[in-house]
């Protein structure tokens, strides 16, 4: 028996690459069971169709405009919505009394799934960019306010003292013991919403169908049998998400630098 | 160089809560700190000592009899009272010198001012060249370094220290013992050391308080009558020592049964209870 050449060896692909090899491999297989010509079935487009209406998406400018309309309306509800939970995360976890009045309902509501307020969001807000932006700042507000809420909570005590021993006020003692003490728990609230809102605003634009945006691309794509916009649409989604997890945990590293590793 | 205080207490008790009925941990404490004194206070863990040390800072209320600082009862903390933990509490998103600057946040000194204080504590405790390191970054022993600064920075008049060296390998601690005694003579202020270590209390106190558990109680007060720096391998060191370790030998002192302080309260009971 001899040995296999040296690089048909797992080993031979450096670690950093390592994951673009199942990616390589779908789109190879994708193509090849094109290029064999053997799959008719009108739901199979070959990868070149997609990137052929990508390009034609792209010189008509509807790509940039649904693009534009999702990204747009998905930044406003997590920007309103994560900001919220910030707010009152911060304030749960400081005052006991407003815990005490705020808590058991916030609990509640929690337990209510986010689509059961699609209808009555349409009811109130109609189907227009108001009630998409109305769903995912809820969508966005929950991780962020559990996670501010539990970060503030957290604050070690012992650190607390030192800040009593030291003669903090109460901004001193917000400002350069709790607020630095939270900010892992706060960002991973802010990561998580970042995702959620993302997550929402497809969601928001197949339930809440009117108007433009990446949703649209993929449902008409659908109506239309048109599969190379449905897969460009799915591709498109998928590398945004991956973005924003990017920028968030870069930010995130940057931020909480001081933390061991 | 600082001005240091006399301390005063007369007839100390004080109760905590267990299941529901008030037990006495601290009982008929009286114990008077001359200014500059270096006071150790040794005890089986459980004896109270180190409640009497957060009595002293201010971090517990409602106790019975007088703590008093120059003249004034203790009410709260100060920050002319200063303390140094047995783990050093630094902020760990904050470099060396930002932990140290903490000390100073609320005193009106000018910014020269302060970072000259910064400076020259960050070089008594001695670690010029790690201004800007972070709390990670740092050995246990150069962590409570950096502690001692904070606590110093603001030229307290006494400064406590609640078992600093206890969590510290034995050449590390040996070393920090001689470094307190050379920053106690440059600063020439109170200090009360709690420690579980006789050695330590011997090497570093003018006196040695000895106290017994269940309710805590001073059992003893040890003079130190040795020229300092102190030879650990004398004999006459040697004498006291055993002397002290007497004290603990007849297992009294050893507490089984120790009453339990509460939890420190959080940012929102101490700050935010409206």
């Amino acid at each position: 028996m001899t040995t296999p050449p040296r690089y048909l060896h797992p080993a031979a692909i450096p670690p950093a690459l390592r994951g673009w090899v199942l990616p390589v491999l779908i789109v190879f297989l994708w193509w090849a069971g094109y290029a064999s010509g053997r799959i008719t079935s009108p739901l199979f487009v070959s990868p070149g169709k997609v990137v052929d209406s990508a390009l034609e998406l792209i010189r008509t400018g509807t790509l940039w405009q649904q693009l534009g309309a999702s990204l747009a309306r998905d930044l406003a509800g997590f920007a309103a919505g994560a900001l919220a939970g910030l707010t009152l995360g911060v304030l749960l976890g400081l005052s006991r009394l407003a815990e005490n009045i705020f808590n058991p309902t916030l609990n509640a509501f929690k337990q209510v799934s986010i689509f059961a307020w699609v209808p009555l969001i349409s009811l109130w807000f109609g189907l227009g960019d108001l009630a998409k932006v109305a769903f995912i700042g809820l969508a966005a507000f929950w991780p962020a306010f559990i996670n501010t809420l539990s970060g503030v909570r957290g604050v070690p005590k012992e650190l607390v003292e030192v800040a009593r021993v030291l003669g903090f006020g109460r901004l001193q003692l917000v400002r350069r013991v709790i607020l630095p003490a939270a900010l892992p728990a706060i960002f991973s609230g802010i990561y998580l919403a970042l995702i959620y809102a993302w997550l929402a605003t497809l969601g928001s634009e197949y339930l809440l169908t009117a108007g433009v945006g990446i949703g649209n691309l993929l449902t008409d794509g659908q109506e239309q049998f048109r599969m190379d916009n449905v897969l460009l649409g799915v591709i498109l989604v998928g590398l945004i998400g991956f973005g924003f997890t990017a920028l968030a945990g870069g930010l995130e590293r940057y931020l909480t630098r001081w933390q061991r590793r | 160089m600082a001005h240091a205080a006399t301390l005063d207490i007369r007839n100390l008790g004080k109760l905590y809560p267990v299941s529901g009925e008030p037990k006495p941990v601290l009982e008929n404490i009286s114990l008077s700190i001359k200014p500059g004194e270096f006071v150790s206070i040794v005890g089986a863990s459980g004896c109270g000592k180190s409640t009497l040390l957060r009595l002293i800072i201010g971090l517990e209320q409602d106790y019975q009899g007088e703590i008093v600082l120059d003249g004034q009862r203790i009410i709260g903390t100060s920050l002319n009272r200063g303390i140094v933990f047995q783990e050093h509490r630094l902020f760990p998103w904050l470099t060396v010198e930002q932990n140290v600057g903490l000390g100073l946040l609320n005193s009106d000194q000018s910014p020269a001012q302060r970072k000259k204080a910064i400076q020259e504590h960050i070089d008594l405790v001695g670690l010029k060249g790690f201004e800007t390191a972070y709390p990670y970054q740092l050995s246990g022993g150069m962590g409570q370094r950096v502690a001692i600064a904070r606590a110093l920075v603001n030229r307290p008049e006494v400064l406590l220290l609640d078992e600093p060296f206890g969590a510290l390998d034995a050449l590390t601690r040996n070393y920090l013992q001689q470094e307190l005694q050379r920053i106690w003579e440059q600063e020439g202020i109170t200090m009360i050391l709690v420690t579980h270590d006789v050695e330590e209390a011997v090497y570093l106190g003018d006196r040695i308080v000895v106290m017994q558990p269940r309710p805590g109680r001073i059992k003893r007060i040890v003079d130190v009558p040795l020229a300092r720096p102190r030879d650990r391998g004398s004999y006459e060191f040697a004498a006291i020592k055993e002397d002290v370790l007497q004290e603990f030998g007849d297992g009294k002192l050893a507490a089984d049964l120790s009453v339990r302080r509460p939890d420190p309260v959080s940012a929102g009971e101490w700050h935010f209870a409206w």
